[in-house]
Order: C-alpha cells, then structure tokens, then sequence
C-alpha cells in the first residue's frame, strides 16, 4: 500500500478538470434547484450544447473558437427558452421530466448519422482546442514536486475553469443577496404567495433557468477543453446526477457548496478507486481475491461512494455548509 | 394604536365616505364603522344591489369544473373603505369566486374591473400590482426566510429585483433601506418585532396569519382580501386579528373577507354578502343579513344564535329522524319543495333526500 501515492492521486483529481466541470455544473443546478426550486434533471444537455458548440463551430464549420463561445451561450439560452416556456407555467415535475427527456434528446441526436457532418456521430469530434492551447502561457508540467503533478495542458485549463468558478460564485452570491435573489428563493418556498404579492414568477423561473444553463454551459465548454475531444458519450444522464450529488455533498442553497462538494466527490472517487486497485493488486493483497478481484474494484468505489452519501444524508442531510435550522422547519 | 408610519391616506378617492386619518395626524377615530356605514344607508339590501363608490364590480361571472357550476354571480360591487364579508356554507363558491376576482383562477365567462379598469385575463401578478393584493386560505409563508425578509418581498415596484441592477448594491440598497423601515414598523403593528430574525417556518399558525396580512401591507393595497383570516386562530389571537383587520379601514383600505367565524362577522364588517351554490343569495349590513330568513335557511341553520347543548342536540336528532321516517313513509315530499323549513340537522335531511345544496365541494 502506498499512502502517498494515494493521496498524491486524489488531490490531483479533487482540484483537477473533471471536479472543474461538475463544480460548474452544479453551480448551476444550485441556482436551478437550491435557490429556485426548479428540478432540472437535464443539466447534462446544457453541458451537451455548450460542448458541441465549440467543437462543431470550430472543427465543422472552421470558425474561431470565441465564435463558438458565443454560439455555446446563445445555444443554451435559447434552450432554456424552448424547456421553459411549456413547463414553467406547470408544477415542479413536469420541468424534471421534460429536462431529463429534452438531454437524451439532444444526445442522441449529436450522435446521429444523419448530423455527422455536423457532430461526427458516435465518434465525435476533435481538433478544435488549439487556439485554447495556444493561449496557455504554460509549457512544462507543474506541481509540487513529490505530491501532485498536472500536465501542462491540464493546468492550464484547471487555471481557466477555478477562474470561471470564481466569477461564477462571485455572480451567485451578488445576485443571491439581492432583491432579486430573494424572489428567487419565494418561488422556491410558495409561489402562490409570491404572485399574490405581484411578482411575475413565471419570468423569474426563465431567468433562473437561463442563467443556470449558461453555467451548464460553460461546464460543457470546460469537458471539451478538457480531453481535447467530445463524443455524446460525455453527455449520459449520469453526468446530471453526479452534480446534484456534489451540490447534496457541498450544501445546496449555499454559494461555496459546489465547490467544496466537487472537491470532496472527486476525492473520494478517487481515492476510493486506487485504494481498492491497490488492495486487490499483487501477489499477496490486502484483501483476498475470493472476497474481491481486481475488476471488481474499480466498482466497488460507486457502491461506497453511496452508501457514503446515504450516511451524509442521514446525519448531515444539510451538506457540509447547509444550515440544520433551515431542515427543522421541514420537518414540521 | 399608535401613529401609523405605513397608513395609506393617499389611497382614498375624494369622494369616498371617508375622510383622512391616515394622513399622519396620529388619531385614530374610535367608531369608523359610522362613518362606513353611512355611505351604505341607502343602499337596497339585495343581492347585486348598486353601491355608491364602488372600488370592486363583477358582472356574470361563471366558473364550472365539469358539470358543476361552482360560481354563477350575476352581479356584485364591493363599497370602497368598508368592510365587506363573504359568507356562505362550504362549497357555496366563495374561494373560488376569490380566486377569480384576483387572477388565480379564470373564469368560464364573465367581466370583473378594479377601479373601473378591467381584470378579465390578467394574471394574478398584475392584479395584485394594480391594488388587490390576497391572503390564502391556508397561509402561505415563505417558510425558509426570515420573517423580515418575509416582508420585505412584499414590497413592490424595488429596483433590486430587476437582474440588470440586482448584481450593484448601490443601485438598490437606499430603497431596501426605506422598506426595510416600513416593514419594521409593520412588524411592531402586528407584535411580530420579537421574531423578525426568526424563519417564517417556525411561526405558530396565528401569528403565520399575522405574518401574511403584514406581508400583504407591504404591497400597499387599495383593496386587501383575506381568505379565511380567523381559520385556525386562537381566541386570544382572534381579537388582535380583529383590531387589526378593523384598522385596514382605518388606513382607508376597503377589506373583502372570507369568513365561517360568525362572532366575527357581526363584530367586524359594514356590510355582507351571502353567497350559496354559486350564487349570491343575500346582501346587507350584517343584523339585516343574519335575520334573513333566506341566509337562515340556506345557511345557518335554525339554531345559528345559540350553542347547541347536548340534549338539544339530541332532542333534534330525534326529531329528525322522526321526520325522516315520516318522509319515507310519504313518497311524494321530496326535493320539489327544496326550501321547507329544515330541522336542525340539515346535513341529515339534504343526504337522506339527495339535495345537493349543502354538498358542493
């Protein structure tokens, strides 16, 4: 067992680009769900069009890369519009099931062979990154010599992507404790009460839903940048509850909650996942192949990995900044 | 009470019956209902009858769910600076006809205007906005913010809930500021100050009541209607409830209400409207309406005045029953004639003879 080795492994990750992207997608989930109450289920489709915008501006149609930035966040606007305008003005659930529907819509329609030229198919597509790269003013790996190590591509977009998380937690917490934040969070309590008290509830739900999405969006930018190539693979339904988990993890309602939570998730995953490798690994492990082989162990993470959350939840239900006063009033 | 910072001279047209004390002069007249009242003397104690200075007008309005028409109100006008109640047993349509008038629900066919200014379509956001803000039934408070934040969304027209200017504080702070006065001094009114930094949540359900009709304030309304304020309330609350609705008028506000608390109803309002299956059946001030014998019939029941002892009660239900058996032996009494005088215990007669009247949901 190598415990250095280990933690070197997961602090790499816990700060790394994949926590960058759910820690920006959750962002925006926390404005959708924690602050409004709206129950997106389809975050990975903001990702999806946010991602596919880049890479097809770039790579299909040989446009520059901060054309395709543009066209990611009009994308998702106007995305947000075509889920919003028939549910909004509906109960809760009706957002969850058409956002859920409308993200494997979209990914299965970037995946279609009738769009390849578009989206390349099943494949994907790549190429699209280099100006992004051009930008870094890195040039070898960096790290702390003997603990962590990124490679040079790799910081240079966990430098972007912490920097968006900033300004997008900067823009939570100025919007939050405004007026306006304050509607927000009426709608997530009663809106009833908050139409009767003249406020158009049905255009703060929209707004809401935009500029939730547009943080999806820029998650979806980071994951292309991230691997240098996309395919609807990156765009499961999956991808979506992973971030609401980080958002559980984090706090919701909270506007360091994501961001703690995507570092916590993602050092678990991993140190979860080398741990077992390495308790499976070898002549003589830790743990006995007749209990567990080494395939086995690169699942088994998942499974602690919930029954860690079922315990957050039981005792800490409020995450690790929730606020345990707001939870009683639940219970009543 | 004291000197009202948040009273609403402004409100008052100049040719309604009231005149001025929400102008800062710091006394409260002690008997405003005279004065109320007044303005009502001439009018005909009949359903739909024309007011004065009418500050509410509803023509034919018809809502139905289904088969079931759950309100069929020919015509209606609400006095301007009075107290006006809504009675009527359960299921007589007066919810609905609330969430009609204010937007939240929309009506089959029919014409309601504001002011003379028409609501037909609006929704509910915008009706509020023009003056005619609500209270609910069961109480609505924003649960997870505090009791002050609680009030301060109810302000209206703030500049920091546009999402342009919501991100620069300096934009919108002097305002939040001056509502933030406003809804302190609203908090005092209602002996909620003690638990402004409380979340609304954790409030009993007398003083959530408390809560929403302060919070109802804030969006300063020319016409404030409350759905069932007393539902639930103890009696110690229900009096301060009662100054506190009488002081709306004192505000020059006009004040719809729903009610089932009799007590209430007397104590409280210059006029009254009776509605039953959808319909408006009765209209007066409230010593005529209560002896009508219409509204005693289709409402109250014969023993309305007093409480019902236990061997009352029983001498009734025996009565009743006699009556039934009598009824069943003679096929040919039934529903044709609806409105003979019921025993007591009506709820018995109408099921036994499948007279709906009493059971509409």
């Amino acid at each position: 067992m190598d415990w250095q080795d280990m933690f070197s492994l997961s602090v790499q990750e816990a700060l790394g680009p994949s926590a960058v992207v759910y820690c920006l997608a959750a962002i925006g989930l926390n404005v959708h769900f924690g602050y409004t109450g709206l129950l997106n289920f389809g975050q990975a489709g903001f990702m999806a069009v946010g991602g596919y915008a880049i890479a097809s501006t770039v790579t299909s149609f040989g446009l520059p890369f901060l054309l395709g930035v543009v066209f990611g966040l009009l994308a998702t606007v106007v995305l947000a519009l075509l889920l919003g305008v028939p549910t909004l003005r509906l109960r809760a659930d009706y957002l969850a099931i058409v956002t859920i529907a409308a993200a494997e819509i979209i990914r299965l329609m970037l995946g279609s062979i009738a769009l390849t030229d578009y989206f390349g198919g099943q494949s994907g597509l790549q190429d699209f990154s280099d100006t992004f790269r051009s930008w870094s003013p890195i040039s070898g790996p960096v790290g702390i010599l003997g603990l962590v190590s990124w490679r040079a591509n790799d910081f240079w977009v966990m430098v972007v992507g912490w920097t968006l998380v900033l300004i997008c937690c900067l823009i939570v917490f100025l919007l939050m404790r405004s007026p306006w934040g304050r509607v927000l969070k009426s709608i997530r309590e009663d809106e009833d009460a908050v139409r009767s008290l003249g406020k158009n509830v049905y255009s703060y739900k929209m707004q809401s839903l935009i500029i939730g999405g547009m943080f999806g969006a820029l998650a979806g930018f980071m994951t292309a940048l991230e691997s240098a190539a996309i395919n609807p693979a990156f765009f499961a339904t999956d991808i979506t509850f992973f971030a609401y988990t980080v958002l559980l993890i984090g706090g919701a309602a909270r506007v360091l909650g994501p961001v703690a939570g995507a570092i916590i998730f993602w050092f678990l995953i991993s140190f979860l996942g080398v741990f077992f490798a390495q308790a499976t690994e070898g002549a003589a492990p830790l743990i006995p192949p007749e209990i567990m082989t080494s395939q086995q162990a690169s699942l088994i993470r998942f499974i602690v990995l919930g029954l860690a959350l079922m315990l957050l939840m039981i005792f800490r239900p409020q995450g690790i900044f929730g606020d345990r006063r707001e939870l009683a009033i639940d219970a009543r | 009470m004291p000197a009202d910072s948040v009273s609403m001279g402004k409100h008052r047209s100049d040719d309604a019956p009231i005149d001025g004390t929400g102008d800062g002069t710091g006394e409260p007249r002690t008997d405003q209902s005279v004065g109320a009242r007044a303005g009502l003397s001439d009018v005909a104690h009949e359903p739909g009858a024309a007011k004065p200075d009418p500050i509410l007008v509803a023509d034919d309005i018809v809502r139905q769910f289904g088969g079931l028409t759950a309100v069929d109100v020919g015509h209606l006008e609400v006095q301007r600076g009075v107290i006006t109640a809504l009675i009527g047993p359960n299921g007589a349509g007066k919810t609905t006809l609330f969430n009609v008038l204010t937007g939240f629900d929309s009506p089959d066919s029919g014409k309601w205007s504001f002011n003379g200014k028409s609501l037909a379509k609006m929704p509910a956001y915008k009706v509020s906005r023009m003056g005619m803000v609500r209270t609910f039934q069961l109480t609505k408070v924003l649960a997870k913010l505090t009791v002050i934040e609680n009030m301060r969304v109810g302000a209206t027209g703030q500049k920091g809930e546009r999402i342009w200017s919501a991100m620069i504080r300096p934009l919108w702070s002097r305002q939040e500021g001056s509502n933030t006065t406003r809804a302190d001094a609203l908090l005092a009114r209602f002996k909620l100050d003690a638990k402004r930094e409380d979340f609304a949540g954790s409030l009993s359900g007398g003083q959530r009541k408390l809560l929403e009709m302060a919070r109802a304030l804030m969006a300063d309304p020319e016409l404030v209607m409350l759905d069932e304020p007393m539902a639930g309330v103890n009696p110690a609350l229900k009096q301060s409830l009662l100054g506190h609705v009488k002081s709306l008028r004192e505000d020059g506000r006009t004040v719809l209400f729903v009610e089932h608390d009799m007590d209430m109803v007397r104590d409280i309002s210059d006029w009254v409207i009776v509605m039953a299956q959808g319909q408006v059946i009765a209209e007066g001030p409230p010593d005529a309406v209560m002896g009508d014998q219409r509204v005693i019939d289709a409402y109250l029941g014969a023993h309305h005045d007093s409480e019902l002892t236990l061997e009352q009660e029983e001498e009734i239900l025996v009565a009743a029953e006699a009556e039934l058996a009598a009824r069943r032996g003679d096929h040919d009494v039934g529903g044709a004639d609806g409105h003979d005088r019921r025993t007591g215990s009506t709820a018995i007669g109408s099921a036994e003879h499948h007279d709906a009247r009493d059971d509409r949901p």
